[in-house]
């Protein structure tokens, strides 16, 4: 099977989780015998995208139209049919994110393709086609088959997959989609963002903060041991709703949901809407004073102690460990 | 100058509140409470909905909450739609006591969203919406896909999430997530949305509005045909979580070296 993936980049390089997608397409491709094919869009550097090679892909196929610089999944969504089309490809494969999913929606609609976002391990392929998901917010699984000819899989953060890192180039090739005016029908005014901080559905280790943390003045411990170890930092429903952190770092059932391979919570008791978002996480550090907080349960290592003391320690102890 | 008063007066009445009628549909799903235990029966291809609290899908609910606002401010219609079985119909009728003004039901198991797509697509040709609302994803299966589905298959741009939606004269502008901040759009309706908090507060329903929603009209329709492209075959649960190891706070550095050696991933 010849598998298309959605490349994204940050700042200049592939993103991890396009990685992750590279790679899971590459597993794909091997098992049914096929090529892989990078599509990414607006303005890229060459020799980065070659990189994409490192991961498994043999192509990249560079839509370099100004107009794509600006996220529009609208747009990305022609391009990316296109580029099924123009590929052959059976498969397409992207990280599931806000513009993941919608660019996969989108495509899906116009393919009339199957559609599965939030795959967490890679497809049987022996007779028929099957995908593990998660659903309930991680709280459990399902297996389905994939019955159209063309399959669109937006593959979950961090799942695990054992692919070498080569340092194998893919050869990069302009691509020139017909991108449709209808696409921009929506203006974008303005945007907002921290740019300064590591992004948190992209980022490997979050620290993270709850009510414990007992006011947004009180936060400096936590930024500290985040910046030691070169973490993004998150934080609760309760401390985004009291504005004491930005909303776009609400991890949860209605927030972010997130799978790094560390997650520190400070001060977070771990209801079920907050687990929900971070149940994906390879390791959890809670830190709670209360021995009884529910996150202790789900948690790989615990702390019964203040945060005030314990986050200083850690991040000494990192710093002394460089 | 008869005629140019005249011309003003037209351009007053397109845009006046009571003569744009705007037509509001807003999808909901029918979920299980978030606190739900997750378990499964018949050999793991069913959910085992005994002793489950069901609820509207709290995106949606944040969508029903910002569309009753609107509603408020400049008149125009609501419909809910729930592609559901009958025992959505309990939040239905929660959805019009909050302030929808009549709902359809499509009588299927919500198992795709392509599926679920469709049905909605279909609906929404036949009563040209000015606007569709929904939460950003269902939180029974996560996929947050409907709302482009659903965009493309009418046509119409689609965004998601969205967490600040004003109309007005038929243009919308709205507010977006994005990775690490938001984004600020400007659109001619109709426009697909996907919401999220916080859009609106959600409305818990009065007791006038749970009169009247008895007897708004509830229509139950037979979904439209669609080529089976994804099909459920199991469930499962997630393997148990081992013991959490605890550290003496007072040996809190101790973490970071396990969390090296043991843990790997630092």
């Amino acid at each position: 099977m010849s598998v298309l993936v959605f490349l994204e980049t940050e700042k200049g390089i592939i993103k991890k989780t396009s990685q992750e997608a590279i790679a899971y397409g590459a597993a794909l491709a091997a098992q049914t015998g096929g090529t892989v094919t990078a599509l990414a869009v607006g303005e890229a550097d060459a020799a980065e995208l070659a990189r994409a090679g490192n991961f498994g892909a043999a192509k990249v196929l560079h839509a370099a139209d100004a107009r794509l610089n600006q996220e529009n999944s609208l747009a990305y969504a022609t391009a990316l049919v296109e580029a099924v089309k123009a590929t052959g490809s059976s498969v397409v494969v992207l990280a599931k994110s806000g513009l993941g999913d919608a660019i996969a929606a989108r495509s899906a609609a116009r393919l009339r393709a199957s559609l599965v976002s939030g795959a967490t391990e890679l497809p049987e392929t022996g007779s028929g086609f099957r995908v593990k998901r998660s659903i309930y917010s991680g709280k459990a699984f399902a297996t389905v088959e994939m019955k159209g000819a063309v399959k669109i899989i937006a593959i979950r953060k961090n799942i695990s997959l054992d692919v070498p890192v080569t340092d194998t180039s893919a050869e990069v090739e302009a691509f020139s989609p017909a991108i449709q005016d209808q696409d921009f029908r929506a203006v974008v005014t303005g945007t907002e963002k921290a740019s300064a901080d590591i992004s948190l559905t992209d980022a490997d280790i979050i620290v993270s903060g709850g009510r414990g943390m007992k006011g947004p003045e009180h936060w400096q411990p936590l930024l500290d041991l985040a910046q030691a170890l070169g973490a993004a930092t998150g934080c609760s429903k309760p401390v985004s709703d009291l504005d004491w952190r930005p909303h776009h770092e609400h991890i949860g059932q209605t927030g972010l949901k997130v799978a790094p391979n560390l997650y520190i919570a400070c001060g977070i008791s771990g209801a079920i809407q907050h687990l929900a978002g971070v149940n994906g996480s390879k390791c959890i550090v809670v830190i709670n004073k209360d021995p009884e907080a529910p996150f202790f349960k789900v948690a790989d290592y615990g702390i019964v102690g203040d945060v005030f003391e314990v986050l200083p320690r850690l991040t000494a102890a990192v710093k002394a460990g460089k | 100058m008869l005629f140019y008063l005249y011309s003003q007066s037209i351009v007053l009445v397109r845009y006046n509140q009571i003569t744009w009628n705007m037509k509001i549909l807003v999808c909901i799903s029918n979920v299980p409470d978030t606190t739900a235990k997750i378990s499964f029966t018949d050999g793991d291809t069913k959910f085992n909905k005994t002793g489950v609290q069901y609820i509207i899908g709290p995106y949606d609910d944040y969508a029903l909450a910002r569309a009753v606002e609107l509603k408020e401010q400049s008149g125009g219609t609501i419909t809910v739609l729930n592609v559901g079985t009958a025992d959505a119909e309990p939040q239905i009728r929660k959805a019009l006591a909050i302030g929808a003004d009549d709902a359809i039901r499509v009588d299927a198991e919500p198992e795709d969203s392509f599926f679920v797509a469709e049905q909605i697509a279909h609906i929404a040709r036949q009563n040209a919406y000015d606007l569709i609302l929904m939460g950003r994803e269902s939180i029974d299966f996560n996929s947050g896909v409907v709302h482009g589905l659903v965009g493309e298959m009418l046509g119409i741009p689609s965004y998601s999430p969205v967490m600040k939606l004003d109309i007005e004269g038929g243009k919308a502008s709205f507010t977006r997530e994005i990775d690490g901040g938001k984004e600020y759009l400007e659109a001619e309706l109709p426009l697909v949305l996907g919401c999220q908090e916080p859009i609106a507060e959600w409305k818990i329903p009065n007791m006038r509005g749970i009169m009247t929603a008895r007897t708004k009209p509830l229509q139950v329709v037979p979904p439209v045909a669609t080529e089976e492209l994804v099909v459920l075959e199991k469930f499962e649960l997630p393997p148990a979580k081992g013991a959490c190891k605890m550290i003496p706070a007072e040996e809190a550095e101790t973490l970071i070296g396990l969390l090296r050696t043991e843990a790997k991933v630092l």
